[in-house]
């Protein structure tokens, strides 16, 4: 089996599942029961802040940990939005190509009273800092900016937006769950206000993730309950899976560069292959994008046929198809792109991790071109776009 | 993958009377790249028997296994009995297809009804227009816009 999906999960590593083992075996307690296994638990756990906030250059009374990606989404925007309101302010800057854990959220809040403003962005997938600046008004109270994005890999110019919202005075979130472990995060140099990650991004756990809040900012609890995480965020904590997601975190930190240097090369390597294929057409900036991250659209093709015939040559990849998902409209992202539904529904991503070797690669890049070819001869109007009776879409 | 069921699997996988009828009696095409799905099905139709049917479909597993489990079921049939075909029979012949997937069943019963109209209408033979709604009516179609 070849995964090229690691956009949706990846493969836990060894460290991440050692780390781990002793928390579901030994060290049992919960961190919040005053007796020796309970406070083994608890150092446990103020370590596994200390260095989550050495990683990401914060403190660790900044780190709460969450149920994931989405948890942290949903609470740093909430918190934002009621930190807003008590001033009257009462809109937020936000993009077209989010996550929906952060467009649903804004969507409740909209329904609310909120003033969402999502910003468009080219073809290239990237928001430049300007439009941030100019969209920015007094009654703003939260930009939030995806970090990379988890269907075309582009990556934000978040150091610069960081600046922006600084200087203006309005709180600054990113959704950082593609970007950690695999882009070097400090959250101080950035400006970052607020940041969310998810471990099993990095080959951590699944249902464990963090949000970064800075200093001063008071987050608003979206589970009520016990006065775990200092009161922000109730349930006992999923020590197991903390200690996973450090040990994940850490592993991936340390070797970024190196890391990505790697992916980069697979990574174009599988671009220039697909670019092969007549009628294709990368998704996203070629040089500003995650290093793993791998889109494209073929005309002629539908999504979940390409994936289902990929999956029985041992491809393991994913697609922004409406069909994969259960609904029939195309993805949001690559509509906000420009690509038009014809093509949108014929999205193919591949991403990769640092153990694809370049054997896989060429496997790959073999399987997609035939493939292709096979759908587009059962595609009823590829012989009139052939004969020029009609025209292409992706020249 | 446990989406669908081995009968899906197996008409997606070995797509059967796949192609095109140069001369074909009849073809009728329905859907659009637009909304993900296009069936195009040819008839070769010989005293009132359906004696030949291919097709090309542009959509996902369902919709190439839908069309290849229609064309199974009225190839060497009478008129009479393609006409009666419904996106059931194709559904219940394929062992089910997931909720949001019925559409394609309805696609392949609508490309059918349409390959025998135009065969109609080329032969001058009188239909009641009844049989024949217009596709706009299925409301598979979703996608607005541009």
């Amino acid at each position: 089996m070849i995964y090229l999906d690691n956009a949706a999960t990846t493969k836990m590593s060894k460290a991440a599942i050692n780390a781990m083992l002793p928390y579901m075996d030994e060290i049992y307690g919960n961190p919040s029961s005053l007796h020796t296994a309970g406070q083994r638990a608890a150092e446990a756990l103020a370590d596994a802040r200390e260095r989550i906030a050495k990683l990401l250059g914060c403190e660790a009374k900044e780190i709460t940990f969450t149920s994931g990606g989405s948890e942290a989404d949903n609470q740093a925007i909430i918190s934002a939005a009621r930190i807003g309101e008590r001033s009257g302010k009462k809109h937020i800057i936000s993009t077209a190509i989010e996550h929906h854990a952060v467009l649903h959220t804004l969507e409740r809040l909209e329904k609310e009273g909120f003033e969402i403003e999502l910003l468009r962005v080219g073809e290239s997938g990237i928001i430049s800092p300007s439009q941030i600046a100019d969209a920015i008004r007094s009654d703003t109270c939260l930009v939030t900016v995806m970090y990379a994005n988890n269907e075309i890999g582009t990556v934000q110019p978040i150091a610069e937006i960081g600046v922006i919202c600084r200087e203006k005075g309005v709180l600054f979130h990113t959704d950082a769950v593609q970007a950690a472990g695999h882009l070097k995060i400090d959250v101080k140099e950035l400006n970052i206000d607020m940041l969310s990650l998810s471990a099993h991004k990095f080959h951590g756990p699944k249902g464990v993730g963090v949000l970064y809040a800075r200093n001063g900012i008071r987050l608003v609890s979206i589970i009520e309950g016990g006065a775990q995480e200092r009161g922000k965020r109730a349930g006992t904590e999923n020590i197991p899976a903390v200690m996973g997601m450090v040990a994940a975190f850490e592993e991936a930190s340390a070797h970024i560069e190196e890391k990505s240097a790697r992916m980069i090369c697979l990574r174009d390597r599988l671009i220039d292959g697909l670019s092969e294929i007549p009628h294709s057409v990368l998704n996203g900036d070629a040089e500003k994008r995650l290093p793993g991250n791998v889109s494209f659209c073929f005309e002629g093709i539908e999504g979940e046929s390409l994936l289902l015939l990929l999956d029985d040559k041992g491809i393991c990849a994913s697609s922004g198809s409406a069909c994969t998902s259960g609904s029939l409209d195309p993805s949001h992202v690559l509509l906000a792109i420009g690509r038009v539904h014809d093509i949108a529904h014929g999205s193919l991503r591949l991403t990769l991790s640092e153990e694809n070797t370049e054997e896989e690669i060429d496997y790959t890049i073999g399987a997609v071109k035939e493939v292709v070819q096979y759908l587009r001869s059962i595609y009823p109007i590829w012989r009139d776009l052939g004969s020029g009776k009609k025209e292409f879409i992706i020249k | 993958m446990a989406l669908y069921s081995e009968k899906v699997m197996d008409h997606f996988r070995n797509p059967r009377n796949v192609g095109i009828i140069e001369d074909a009696d009849g073809v009728g095409e329905v859907g659009n790249a637009k909304c993900g799905d296009i069936m195009k099905i040819y008839l070769k139709i010989d005293k009132d028997i359906i004696t030949d049917v291919k097709f090309e479909t542009f959509g996902c597993g369902s919709a190439i296994a839908s069309s290849s489990m229609a064309t199974e079921l009225i190839k060497g049939k009478p008129i009479s009995d393609a006409m009666k075909l419904t996106n059931k029979a194709v559904t219940e012949a394929l062992d089910g297809l997931p909720a949001h997937k019925i559409h394609c069943s309805v696609l392949a019963e609508e490309a059918i009804k349409s390959a025998l109209k135009d065969y109609y209408d080329k032969n001058g033979i009188e239909y009641d227009k009844k049989d024949f709604p217009d596709c706009e009516s299925c409301g598979h179609c979703c996608v607005t816009g541009t």
